[in-house]
């Protein structure tokens, strides 16, 4: 691995001050379990590596009936799938933060890395666009506020400008009679990279759909927010038909490669599959919640 | 067997023993569990530097020039060594134990020459002070290349236009060099009876092709070295691998120098199944430290296994088989074509060995096809090429079992090769297990068990394998506390010190705690073959129970002194020497230890054997499979392996080779894979995306030990090592079969071919 | 020569300090600097497990820390798992039950098997599977490894 300086800042603004100083030469070590990989393996380069993992405000997990969830940008997975209340009220997240690689990863890995390593991939980055989550982003004018879905901008590409750091992510509270689903396909059942991936979340209302999102992994060049298979669900009856139309939308939708993972039509089989398999968890947990 | 006697792991054993057959704790298992054992990455020593292979980033490349002088200027670079620095060993050919080679082949694999023949063929080497030193160092070295087109299949590089590896590679065909220049270095054929009059005589005959992917032995611990070039030109190697007298002759064949100026220690191996028999560093190590004048450790990443070590072939298979309708088989023709790599070798010989073993059919023909690609070199890996040929016949076989109604197993048992059949490459089968195999899968619980719900079902599958002989050497030495000291050659990968131990332990009546086993390297026992053919618990055991006869006999010579009788005159039995004609003499095997020093000479017991009587090993596996019919993902619900131990040395490490050989056939049947780009890159050469199984991706595997003494093993021993890893892929196929109703004639049978053979069967269009 | 950094930390109950280069993984420092090379390495990018450690209560593999940010940490190697001459039950019942082959995954799986059983006593076939899914093994097919963490388990119990 190349040589590089490494800094471990206890404060939001002592990281902005320290990527704002050394811009494209510096990146941010939260889990390592990408960067890491990347810089030895010569894929990436840094000069700078900055530690975030000691500042308050990226390892805390904070939640409030009123205002949802506020996850640390570096918070690992371990701590969000034991935390009692993103069990209680987001278990979708559960599904992704659990199925990051195996166990040795889930004590690194963190969602904030999984969001801006901006992998197509990413299985965190799905089930966060269908929970509405956005991003808290700190930066050498401020701060500012980002929807995940707008986040990932290519493969490995994001939103933050030099200097900015990802320094949480919220979710607002669910709404009553909502439920969501991550699930994903891979050919082991651990240690693999999606071959496709959908993220749903679900509000019933009456026996009907009020609203719902469906979000794709691995399907296209950043993680796949899908408005229109959400939108021709809000209003509709809950049943297969419903959930078959949403899922077909999802499939025309993506956009894949041929890969080593899987061929273009095999994934966009997936996403049909998967969609319609995820939306019916969702419902379940729903009419649970209710 | 009745269905109350079902356990998990059960020996249906024929003979008892003493020790032979007992579960005692592996003697080197404190220091393993302990992280105490030493394997080749751990060796340190004072002045040690770190050693880094530049590898072709092309698949096919003539080398123009390598400019090293910006690498030798970087300031922590001790040595820099390319091919040139190696002697040209010209058109010499060398014995490695697996018949002649030509060292050029070798010396170029290790350092390419003038060509490159695959993506990671290494071309140059550095040593620094750090590892991060010698791979920025390997940066600074400018290689100019000449690219030439690859080609990567058999398929392809058996077509008269196909762009050549070797322009010097004039093919072999039956036995005879000819004047043809070709990608195919071998064509063989054997035949046995007539093959179109017994095709005519068939009432069903079925003919199909396979493809099998390159897959990887895959263990855990990366190949690594550490040499060091001594300034009275003596050379010395600490390394991780299964032959080190393989790595020793090698290694002076290619510096040029007298075998007695290498040694070899071999270190505890993380894993080798075949792979890690091929030299590829230690001569490299060894130039540098000759450069340098310091110790050299190379340690390979995982990225440079996969790409830089032999993998096993790939396959391009035809086979027919023509049988009776009651089932009477009556021809069999195969046409097998391995990917031998870069250069000749693929496994193809012993493909044709086991491709129709299991069977005693009349007329037979088989012909062989060593082809090189643009690929790593190939190397061994567990019952080297008798997998990707069993995966194509076994899945004749259960079409034709379906076809004509037959069970499957009963077809098997009416065609099952005995005692006399003689098989199409030559050689008559003695005393083997294949009837008793296929009896005990027929007779276990699993093959009768219900298999509920959609899209499941259950195959079965048979394999064999030969398993070797070859030289092995064993000192005992006796000492004063009723312990021996037990010497042999023979790295021990997965429990073998203790299989050999327990083997000089039974002749000399003591417990297997009283022998003390070390694996010692090449200047402190005889020569020893490698850690392959599954010889170990065979060969190296002979070896032991010989040197402990050697010792058994000399202390009879010594109690017989002691009491001033005829050495006749004292018998041995269950560790202890008494007199034959009265019981009031008599010592324990402690007992007449403790007087050795005060009676004469020390007591050593030596032995080198290359033994025949070779017992070959069937296998056998019942598999329960659920497919996932919208993904094409294969479950597997239950497994059970068969194998005919011969003698189950020690029964807990068979089980232990069993689903160890299971698992990896496993592997190599669903996912695993060289994913390789047109230009010959290797896209997956990582564990995330090379995909060996996990612990979650498995059930227990359930084992049923057969016990066919071997007549050629004291105490019945066959090999037990390889022939395991042979049917998963044709069990899984016919379990996915009779799931789903496809037929899968590619491995790996991943998801996505599982849902295009799906696709395929309904006609699906998108 | 770059500069180096100083690092104190906690390793198998034992406070230590080294030099390292920022660069420089946790599983670099603990094989070369500090001669611990009980954690081996596979593959170097997380996937094998074979580098696996306890890192202030939860397992990582070595090769993804940095040794930087072992300052001021609480890590347990293999080296720390028997307690003075007295092998951990999940040591002693990985000899027994003849869980290992080659054993250059062992240590892995016994780190990891080892935080399994502090945080449950008595889990699961399927939940011992998933938790030892980042440690590969290419010898056992994993059969003996879980069943002899089930061994472990069992043990533990009845000596509480």
């Amino acid at each position: 691995m190349q040589w590089f300086e490494y800094a471990r800042p206890g404060t939001v603004g002592e990281a902005v001050r320290l990527l704002s100083e050394h811009g494209e030469k510096a990146c941010v070590l939260a889990g390592g379990t990408d960067i890491l990989v990347q810089l030895r393996g010569g894929f990436r380069t840094a000069e700078w590596v900055i530690d975030v993992k000691e500042i308050p405000a990226l390892d805390e997990i904070a939640w409030d009936e009123a205002s949802g969830l506020t996850i640390g940008a570096a918070a690992p997975c371990y701590r969000i799938y034991e935390n009692e209340d993103v069990k209680k009220h987001y278990p979708g997240l559960i599904d992704a933060a659990s199925l990051i690689g195996g166990t040795q990863i889930q004590g690194r890995a963190s969602l904030g890395g999984n969001l801006c390593n901006a992998a197509p991939s990413a299985d965190a980055v799905p089930i966060m666009i269908a929970l509405e989550a956005s991003c808290c982003i700190a930066g050498p004018n401020g701060e500012r506020t980002v929807a995940v879905e707008d986040f990932c901008t290519a493969p490995g590409k994001n939103v933050l400008a030099a200097g900015e750091l990802l320094v949480s992510l919220h979710f607002p509270a669910p709404k009553a009679n909502s439920g969501a689903h991550y699930l994903r396909f891979i050919p082991r059942n651990e240690m693999d990279i999606a071959v496709a991936g959908a993220g749903v979340s679900v509000v019933l209302a009456n026996g009907n759909f009020a609203s719902a999102r469906v979000a794709l992994a691995s399907v296209a060049p950043t993680p796949l927010f899908v408005k229109q298979a959400g939108d021709a669900l809000a209003g509709q009856p809950v049943n297969d038909e419903s959930i078959q139309r949403a899922a077909d939308i999802a499939k025309q939708a993506a956009k894949p490669i041929d890969d080593m993972r899987g061929t273009v039509r095999y994934r966009k089989h997936l996403c049909e599959v998967l969609t319609r398999r995820a939306l019916h968890v969702a419902v379940e947990r729903a009419r649970r919640n209710n | 067997m009745s269905e109350q006697s079902y356990e998990p792991n059960m020996v249906l054993s024929t003979k008892e023993f003493d020790v032979v057959g007992k579960r005692p704790l592996r003697h080197d298992g404190v220091d393993k569990v302990t992280g105490r054992a030493i394997y080749g990455a751990d060796v340190s020593m004072a002045g040690l530097m770190h050693g880094a292979v530049l590898r072709s980033p092309h698949a096919h490349a003539r080398i123009k020039s390598i400019d090293t002088s910006k690498a030798e200027a970087h300031p922590e670079v001790r040595a820099v060594v390319t091919s040139t620095d190696f002697v040209d060993p010209g058109d010499k050919t060398v014995d490695l134990g697996e018949g002649l080679t030509r060292l050029a082949y070798i010396r170029n694999n290790v350092l390419a020459r003038d060509k490159v023949l695959y993506r990671g063929h290494a071309v140059a080497a550095v040593a620094a002070a750090s590892l991060h030193d010698a791979l920025e160092a390997l940066e600074l070295i400018e290689v100019e290349y000449d690219l030439l087109p690859p080609v990567l299949t058999a398929p392809d590089a058996m077509k008269e236009d196909a762009p050549l590896l070797h322009e010097n590679l004039r093919m072999m065909e039956f036995g005879r060099p000819t004047d043809k220049v070709s990608n195919v270095s071998d064509h063989f054929r054997h035949e046995k009876g007539d093959i179109e009059q017994g095709f005519a005589e068939a009432d069903l005959i079925v003919e199909r092709e396979f493809d099998t992917s390159t897959v990887h032995q895959g263990y855990i611990e990366p190949h690594n070295t550490t040499a060091l070039w001594n300034n009275d030109d003596r050379i010395h190697i600490w390394t991780s691998t299964q032959g080190p007298f393989t790595i020793r002759d090698t290694t002076a064949a290619i510096l040029d120098k007298p075998v007695s100026q290498v040694r070899v220690t071999p270190t505890e191996i993380g894993g080798g199944f075949g792979g890690k028999i091929p030299v590829y560093i230690d001569p490299v190590a060894a130039l540098l430290s000759k450069k340098s004048g310091h110790p050299v450790k190379i340690v390979m990443s995982r990225a440079e296994v996969l790409e830089g070590t032999g993998p096993t072939p790939g396959s391009h298979l035809k086979i027919k088989m023509g049988v009776k309708s009651d089932g009477t088989m009556m021809a069999a023709q195969a046409w097998l074509a391995y990917e031998a790599g870069a250069y000749p070798g693929a496994m193809v010989v012993p493909g044709g060995m086991c491709v129709f073993a299991a069977y005693d059919i009349p007329n037979v023909t088989i012909d062989g096809y060593d082809v090189v690609v643009n690929k790593p070199s190939t190397a061994a890996y567990r019952a080297p090429g008798a997998t990707n040929a069993a995966f194509a016949t076994e899945s004749v076989v259960n079409e034709i079992a379906e076809k004509l109604g037959i069970d499957p197993l009963d077809l098997r048992l009416k065609n099952a090769s005995k005692e006399g059949t003689r098989r199409a490459d030559g050689p008559k089968f003695p005393r083997i297990g294949c009837v008793e195999v296929i009896e005990a899968m027929k007779n276990h619980p699993h093959y009768s068990a219900p298999l509920d719900g959609p899209n499941r079902g259950r195959g079965v599958a048979i394999g064999f394998w030969f398993n070797a002989g070859l030289p092995s050497a064993c000192n005992i030495a006796v000492n004063p506390d009723g312990t021996i000291t037990l010497v042999e050659g023979s790295p021990d990968i997965g429990g073998t010190r203790t299989s050999v131990a327990m083997q000089a332990a039974e002749v000399l009546g003591l417990p297997a705690e009283k022998v003390s086993p070390s694996v010692v390297d090449t200047d402190s026992v005889g020569f020893t073959a490698v850690t392959g053919g599954s010889r170990v618990t065979f060969s190296t055991g002979l070896a032991a129970i010989e040197a402990a006869r050697d010792v058994r006999d000399q202390m009879i010579r010594r109690a017989a002194r002691i009491w001033g009788v005829e050495e006749d005159g004292v018998d041995f039995e269950k560790g202890v020497f008494h007199l034959k004609n009265g019981t009031e003499n008599r010592m324990t095997f402690s007992e007449l230890a403790e007087q050795i020093a005060t009676t004469g000479d020390p007591i050593v017991g030596r032995a080198g054997v290359n033994p025949p009587g070779v017992g070959g090993s069937f296998s056998g596996n019942i598999a329960d499979v659920e497919v996932d019919p919208e993904t094409g993902k294969v479950t597997i619900l239950r497994f059970t392996a068969f194998q005919d131990a011969g003698k189950a040395i020690h029964p807990s490490y068979v089980e232990g080779q069993m689903q160890g050989g299971s698992v990896q056939g496993i592997g190599w049947a669903l996912n695993e894979e060289y994913f390789m780009n047109a230009e010959g890159k290797m896209m997956n050469s990582s564990l995330l995306d090379y995909r060996m199984p996990t612990s979650l991706d498995l059930p227990m595997i359930d084992t049923v030990i057969i016990e066919v003494a071997n007549p050629g093993h004291p105490f019945g021993a066959r090999g037990v090592g390889e022939a395991n890893i042979v049917p998963p892929p044709a069990a899984l196929a016919n379990a996915i079969n009779n799931a789903v109703d496809v037929a899968m004639n590619r491995l790996p049978m991943n998801p996505v071919a599982v849902m295009e053979a799906i696709w395929g069967k309904n006609g699906a269009t998108d | 020569m770059p500069r180096r950094v100083h690092v104190q930390t906690t390793i198998n109950g034992e406070e230590i300090d080294f030099l390292c280069e920022p660069r420089q993984s946790l599983l670099e420092v603990l094989r070369d600097v500090l001669g611990l090379t009980g954690t081996k390495e596979g593959c170097n990018d997380g996937n094998c497990g074979a580098c696996t450690v306890i890192f202030d209560g939860r397992i990582v593999t070595a090769c993804l820390v940095l040794a930087v940010e072992a300052e001021g940490k609480q890590i347990t190697t293999v080296e720390g798992i028997a307690v003075g001459r007295e092998l951990h039950p999940i040591q002693q019942c990985f000899l027994e039950g003849a869980a290992l082959q080659c054993g250059v995954c062992t240590p892995g799986f016994i780190v990891a098997a080892k935080s399994l059983l502090d945080q449950d006593n008595n889990p699961s076939e399927d939940k011992i599977r998933l938790w030892l899914a980042n440690n590969l093994c290419r010898c056992t097919g994993y059969d003996k490894i879980v069943r002899s963490v089930q061994a472990a388990a069992e043990r533990m119990q009845e000596a509480r």
